[in-house]
């Protein structure tokens, strides 16, 4: 019996605004709110009323109707901030059982390919967050734009993770089709789900394209296709961005109605199930393990991830990011944790891509002229963000001696400094109080300036 | 004494010396009583409200004449600005790029009028640089046939054909007043159309003033003109009245590069020295400010060579930044591989920043409180820029006496030198 796996992807970064270098060491506020904000509200109502619909079919088809979310910890920490009725009705989702959300790298980084303590750290900062907002502690993982490869996978199982996404790409599965379940060579014990990429971009990408020559899909034609598979076939991972209903395909392309008949009409003309990552890991033994030595995403024809880091500009940006990790762990800085999260951002490091000249989907998510000026802002704020950090050792080393006195002092100083950025920007503050964004370390801060 | 001048629009409308020295050199000359300006400019039109332009003589040419009495003007200027696309330091390609944009702005054309037979003009802008250059030049033929003047004095070769017409028309004599040559601008690739019109507009000139005695002799030995009509006169700085507040917000050193990023301006032999100096200490940072045709190669050759963290590109500069970028720096790098003059280093000391200027440079003629390199000598460059920023006996004398130096570098003088140069031409 064949079961189906959807799973949605939600990101949004925190995009910069521009920030010249005659703002480094003076202005420490690196976000565009207004694009931020506008960017979420454009998306929010898509999101709802998909949210909207699958709440109908899980009303009417009860626990046969399953699927999947991935959140980014900044779209989230953006839904608090800007779109708090959207939060409200994913939490409703989560409360029908059907819903499973994966975890990710807090802030939809690219921190599995520079640096495992960070991964790791980034890893249960989100799964803290999720299991706040959703109550459950997520047992799936899915990393960055389906980010994967065998080392990944296995600091992934050590972390007590049962199952993994990838991206089917070509050139890892050759004859060997995605609808099995694999297991990770290092560790049999990790199960993975490969993207069956031609049916997923069936719908997220073709649904609307009408020099398609199997426009338009419907959903009669699509669950013949899956009818259609192989019968020992045992899985169908229908992974896709969000933004497919409403975003890139409008409603008037009959995507919402597309979403609203596909269960009913699976349910009506196949045995087919949905099952979640986690059902699937549990109920479905792997076929064989699959080595996949380099690492593969979802982006581009390449299906690597040259997208981030495939040039000079996007390799000395995240080599002079991660440089600093060092010290930033030892900052007891809570504003400085935050941006530190919001730097590492995988779309920061997308928009400096050379293939933005050539490719479309690069030029539309892009708020750049070109590579070289998101590469000149990124460093700008690096730089203002390195300053910060050495001020900040400047300052404590000044007033470690734990003298009572001092250590008064210190925290006077940075609540005014608090204040400063209050008053100047009052979306700062919003963001820098969420609780759930602060490490572990910036609440024992918290505790010394009560 | 009547001067027809063919001169650049004056700041805020430059893109670098070119309007900076025609502003300067044109505000000493009327402090000269003997000397009345008509100043003509072209005006590439855009957004500007038109309906202030009115059409003189019978060849419908388009211009607009005000009298300005600008601040710190001896008396009014008679200002004619022609409409043309013509932009200091265009190149054919930035022409060509500069007409698309045109094109979309463009709403209406005015109408070709061809009564009496004489010029006509479209109002469209030539369809190349050239075609451009010859327009212009006939419009300046039909204002040398309405404005008495004794003297005609063209601005850099995008007016020399101009000069030449209005000299034709006038039997006048023509001054042309080389601020480059394409020599320096290409790296020695000269554009083979360019040099022509360089080469012609000084032979037909009576006199040559060159920038620099580095111009001269260019201009005498890869122009092969008469070297006892060619005058060096150098060029000066307007004196600014600033308070040097340095509000640089974090301690580290700030060495800069300001001026275009092109060929001309050696822009990748600044980094090169940058890279040695930053082996050598780590609290400085290098800021290259400007824009140019080689910004996105130096970009990609700082992230290449690691240095992103600490090498920082602001984009074009005008006005008050400009000021507040010197205010910022310890040390200015000015690295051209051929630069006629430059005057940004005296504005940077100015500034109380000491300056490190290439030998291949005019300024490097009148300034000795500054470090002089060869541009291609990255190691000196990182040595000197090592010094500057370590040694401070050595820096607080270059900040003192560069400054004493530069104060005696004025319009005055350079206008009164022109003035003479004027008296010898209009005798003969």
């Amino acid at each position: 019996m064949r079961t189906i796996c959807f799973y949605f992807q939600i990101h949004q970064p925190f995009r910069f605004r521009r920030y010249r270098f005659f703002d480094m060491g003076i202005n420490h506020y690196y976000y565009d709110d207004y694009s931020n904000e506008s960017i979420l509200k454009r998306h929010e109502a898509s999101y709802l009323q998909t949210n909207k619909i699958i709440a109908a079919i899980i009303k009417e088809y009860g626990t046969r109707f399953k699927v999947a979310f991935s959140i980014s910890g900044t779209a989230l920490d953006q839904m608090e901030l800007y779109a708090p009725e959207l939060l409200e009705s994913f939490r409703q989702l989560a409360q029908t059982g059907c819903v499973e959300f994966l975890a990710e790298t807090y802030a939809h980084t690219l921190a599995s390919l520079k640096n495992r303590d960070e991964f790791e750290t980034q890893v249960k900062l989100h799964a803290e967050k999720i299991q706040q907002l959703f109550g459950k502690r997520p047992s799936a993982f899915r990393n960055t734009d389906l980010i994967y490869n065998d080392e990944i996978g296995s600091w992934v199982a050590d972390m007590g993770f049962k199952v993994v996404m990838a991206e089917g790409a070509k050139h890892i599965l050759g004859w060997k089709s995605p609808n099995y379940v694999y297991c990770n060579p290092l560790n049999p014990k990790l199960k993975l789900l490969l993207r069956n990429y031609k049916l997923s971009d069936d719908i997220s990408l073709r649904f609307s394209q009408k020099n398609w020559n199997e426009f338009p899909l419907t959903a009669e034609k699509f669950t013949g296709w899956l009818n259609h598979l192989d019968p020992k076939e045992e899985v169908v991972n229908l992974f896709m961005s969000y933004d497919t209903f409403g975003v890139f395909h409008s409603a008037g392309s009959g995507i919402f109605d597309f979403l609203k008949a596909l269960p009913a009409m699976i349910f009506k003309h196949s045995k087919m199930t949905f099952s979640t990552p986690s059902e699937i890991a549990d109920a479905i033994q792997p076929v064989a393990p699959m080595n996949v030595l380099h690492p593969v995403s979802w982006r581009d024809e390449a299906r690597d991830v040259s997208a981030w880091l495939g040039n000079e500009l996007q390799n000395e940006a995240i080599n002079k990011l991660y440089a600093l990790r060092d010290r930033v762990i030892k900052c007891n800085d809570h504003i400085i944790q935050k941006d530190w999260l919001y730097l590492q951002s995988s779309d920061h490091f997308f928009y400096m891509s050379t293939k933005f000249f050539t490719d479309p989907m690069h030029a539309s998510f892009n708020p750049y002229n070109s590579p070289y000026d998101a590469f000149i802002n990124y460093m700008n704020i690096l730089s203002d963000f390195e300053i910060r950090l050495n001020q900040y050792f400047e300052k404590t080393s000044t007033t470690t001696p734990a003298a009572p006195e001092k250590e008064k002092a210190l925290s006077a100083e940075s609540i005014s400094e608090e204040k400063k950025e209050n008053t100047g920007k009052k979306k700062t503050t919003a963001s820098a109080k969420k609780p759930s964004t602060r490490t572990k370390t910036t609440s024992t801060s918290k505790k010394q300036k009560k | 004494m009547r001067v027809l001048m063919f001169g650049w629009e004056f700041p805020p409308h430059i893109s670098g010396g070119l309007g900076t020295a025609c502003y300067g050199l044109t505000k000493a000359m009327s402090k000269i009583p003997d000397i009345d300006i008509l100043f003509v400019v072209p005006k590439a039109y855009g957004d500007e409200d038109r309906s202030a332009a009115n059409v003189i003589g019978a060849a419908d040419v388009v211009v607009d004449q005000q009298q300005l009495k600008l601040k710190g003007f001896q008396k009014e200027i008679n200002f004619i600005k022609v409409e043309s696309a013509l932009v200091p330091y265009t190149t054919e390609e930035e022409y060509f790029r500069l007409m698309a944009q045109m094109k979309e702005k463009q709403a209406q054309v005015y109408a070709a009028h061809n009564f009496k037979g004489k010029l006509h003009f479209t109002g469209k802008y030539g369809a190349n640089l050239y075609e451009e250059i010859n327009n212009y030049a006939m419009v300046a033929a039909m204002i040398a046939l309405q404005y008495e003047f004794d003297i005609i004095h063209a601005h850099d070769w995008l007016t020399y054909p101009a000069g030449i017409a209005a000299k034709q028309i006038s039997g006048k004599p023509l001054v042309v007043h080389v601020h480059a040559t394409d020599f320096d601008r290409s790296g020695g690739n000269v554009n083979p159309y360019v040099y022509e019109v360089e080469k012609n507009g000084m032979m037909m000139a009576d006199k040559v003033i060159t920038v620099s005695n580095y111009t001269r002799d260019i201009v005498i030995n890869k122009y092969g003109i008469d070297p006892a009509k060619v005058i060096t006169v150098h060029n000066a700085v307007e004196p600014v009245y600033r308070e040097n507040g340095n509000t640089k917000p974090y301690r580290d050193k700030i060495v800069t590069f300001l001026g275009r990023i092109t060929l001309q301006k050696g822009p990748d032999y600044f980094i090169q020295a940058a890279r040695k100096v930053l082996k050598r200490m780590k609290n400085v940072r290098f800021v290259m400010a400007g824009s140019g045709d080689m910004l996105n190669r130096m970009i990609s050759h700082v992230a290449r060579a690691g240095i992103a963290d600490r090498f920082h590109f602001t984009g074009f500069l005008s006005g008050d930044d400009v000021y507040k970028m010197f205010e910022m720096s310890d040390v200015y790098v000015m690295p051209s591989i051929s630069e006629p003059f430059g005057i940004a280093p005296l504005e940077a000391i100015q500034s109380n920043v000491p300056v490190i200027i290439s030998k291949q440079s005019g300024v490097a003629e009148v300034l000795n409180y500054a470090v002089k390199i060869d541009f291609w000598d990255v190691d000196a460059m990182a040595d000197a820029i090592y010094a500057l920023l370590n040694y401070d006996a050595l820096s607080v004398t270059f900040k003192k006496y560069g400054k004493e130096e530069v104060q005696a570098l004025q319009w005055e003088k350079t206008a009164s030198r022109i003035y003479q140069i004027y008296s010898e031409t209009v005798k003969k």
